[in-house]
């Protein structure tokens, strides 16, 4: 039962509500961040920030998918569940960085991509199916950052980098705990028990290969700091290989599993 | 002549009358809902009223689309660090019940003369839930095709990935992908028929990224389900909101096919796109 409830703690850590929001870390680790709007086919989803950036000297690609902070922000940000047209304007942008020849940074905090009837006539599957297509054959260098929840489907869309990295209070499941004790034992309320089960944890993620690192929770500057610096070396580390290697590495990567 | 006078059956009787009715003697179609004999499905087991096609097993399509088939990986199955006794259980049961070991069967098929990389997903194997070993199976098919230079036809049929193997399941949809980017990369046709249901991280990943997306009538596809859509936006979707002919009017797929037609279309696509089309 202990064992049930650090998991489910760790969830509940992941959603905590005074989680620092994808904006204020985008300000955060980068300088001068200007944001581009829209996947240039139907619309613009307010789920999913993106933008040219610059870190630590370095003009980046951002993309995050985004929880709001009050009742309004998350009517309007769906509360950080991406719809087709988030999904389609990650794809385009980095599409964007790979012809600019900027690295991809992904940050993600989403419980999931948003099950609704429009999106499903707007191809959700299709649109995160695009963007598993394009990460992984991008010709720059992608790092995937797990800030709070990395939900199923949703998340993977944008974490298929050369290297995932989760905060220290982050989950990433194949789908919620509610959702899992839901299919296999038909109780939404077993989710402490399904939380135990998922290796949901971010030493449990480490241990098993799927992600790279822990970052240490980013709430002050100076954390932000720390995340940059942590940031610029690793680009600088993928940005020194030959494209081939890059790309061919960042393919084995999920070819392990 | 005096007429004879009808006695109506009690309703005891008539309950009589029909538990002597063989279950297997009708058939509702879970789609129309309207009965038919059950001889009335014929051989492709389709639905005389609408055309929805029931599930079948990937044998009984590998027998119904190829003239030839030669299985790749059959021994390739669920590792044995998935340990739940509760999953093998399930695991168990669905080796029985489909003579495979895994939710999808691959290998390299002649349909119509034309040598292609087939894998077809079983419905009756854990509802075709995308397992570490079914993505490892389909990376296995499309590497060969991308080395041997063939067009790869996937049937899908699924429920989305498997819980029970957690983020091993979830990475599948990218091992996969990746695998379909290769393949994409060479130059070379990949084809996806989606057939009922097809759902979740495969809609998601390699159900969608074929070249060219064929469908079954009727068959459900989609990303997320009806209950979690309900729960969340608290409105009942419209009935076909997730069916073939409503993907195709939105652009998502090509061309709904009637089963019996499956073998000769994908046999007509095939030679038009290794040079050889029917008249010439």
């Amino acid at each position: 039962m202990a064992e049930n409830q650090s998991a489910y703690d760790q969830v509940l850590a992941a959603r905590a509500t005074d989680k620092i929001s994808i904006q204020r870390l985008i300000a955060g680790l980068t300088t001068d961040f200007f944001e581009l709007h829209g996947d240039r086919q139907a619309g613009d989803d307010e789920a999913v920030i993106t933008g040219v950036a610059m870190l630590a000297g370095q003009t980046v690609m951002t993309i995050g998918i985004q929880k709001g902070t009050s009742t309004m922000e998350n009517q309007a940000r769906h509360f950080g569940c991406a719809t087709p047209a988030g999904y389609r304007k990650a794809r385009r942008v980095m599409r964007l960085a790979e012809q600019l020849g900027y690295p991809v940074l992904a940050l993600i905090n989403t419980p999931g991509a948003y099950p609704g009837v429009d999106a499903e006539y707007a191809g959700q599957g299709r649109a995160i199916a695009d963007c598993l297509l394009t990460g992984l054959q991008l010709k720059v260098p992608f790092i995937s950052v797990i800030v709070g929840e990395g939900g199923s489907g949703g998340a993977l869309a944008l974490a298929c980098g050369d290297q995932v990295w989760l905060f220290e209070h982050s989950t990433y499941s194949i789908l919620s705990p509610e959702g899992y004790a839901t299919i296999l034992w038909k109780h939404a309320n077993k989710a402490p028990q399904a939380a135990a089960k998922m290796r949901l944890t971010p030493a449990e993620l480490l241990a098993d290969g799927m992600v790279e690192r822990i970052v240490p929770e980013v709430k002050t500057a100076a954390d932000c700091n720390k995340l940059q610096q942590a940031l610029s070396q690793a680009f600088q580390g993928l940005a020194a290989k030959p494209v081939t290697e890059l790309v061919a590495e960042r393919q084995a990567r999920y070819r392990q599993f | 002549m005096p007429k004879r006078k009808f006695q109506a059956p009690t309703e005891q009787q008539l309950s009589v009358r029909r538990d002597q009715i063989p279950d297997e003697l009708l058939t509702q179609c879970p789609v129309c809902q309207k009965t038919c004999y059950t001889q009335e499905l014929t051989e492709w087991q389709v639905c005389p009223h609408c055309g929805y096609g029931f599930r079948l097993t990937a044998w009984t399509r590998v027998a119904q689309l190829t003239d030839d088939f030669q299985e790749l990986d059959a021994e390739l199955t669920i590792p044995e660090r998935f340990a739940d006794a509760a999953y093998r259980a399930k695991i168990t049961q669905a080796k029985a019940a489909t003579k495979l070991k895994e939710s999808v069967l691959t290998g390299l098929a002649k349909l119509e003369d034309e040598t292609v990389g087939l894998g077809v997903m079983d419905p009756y194997f854990m509802m075709g839930s995308l397992g570490s070993a079914t993505g490892e199976k389909i990376t296995r098919l499309f590497d060969r095709c991308t080395a041997q230079k063939l067009p790869v036809i996937l049937l899908t049929a699924s429920g989305g990935a498997r819980m029970q193997e957690g983020m091993s399941a979830l990475m599948q949809m990218a091992k996969v992908s990746a695998a379909v980017a290769k393949h994409r990369n060479a130059g070379l046709l990949y084809i996806t028929v989606l057939t009922d249901p097809t759902t979740g991280g495969v809609t998601a990943s390699f159900a969608m990224q074929g070249d060219i997306i064929l469908s079954e009538p009727k068959a459900l596809i989609g990303f997320a389900g009806r209950r979690v859509i309900e729960q969340t936006i608290q409105q009942t979707p419209p009935v076909d909101f997730q069916r073939a002919e409503t993907l195709l009017k939105n652009g998502w797929i090509d061309q709904v096919v009637p089963r019996p037609v499956l073998k000769a279309t994908l046999g007509r696509l095939l030679r038009l796109t290794s040079g050889g089309g029917d008249n010439g």
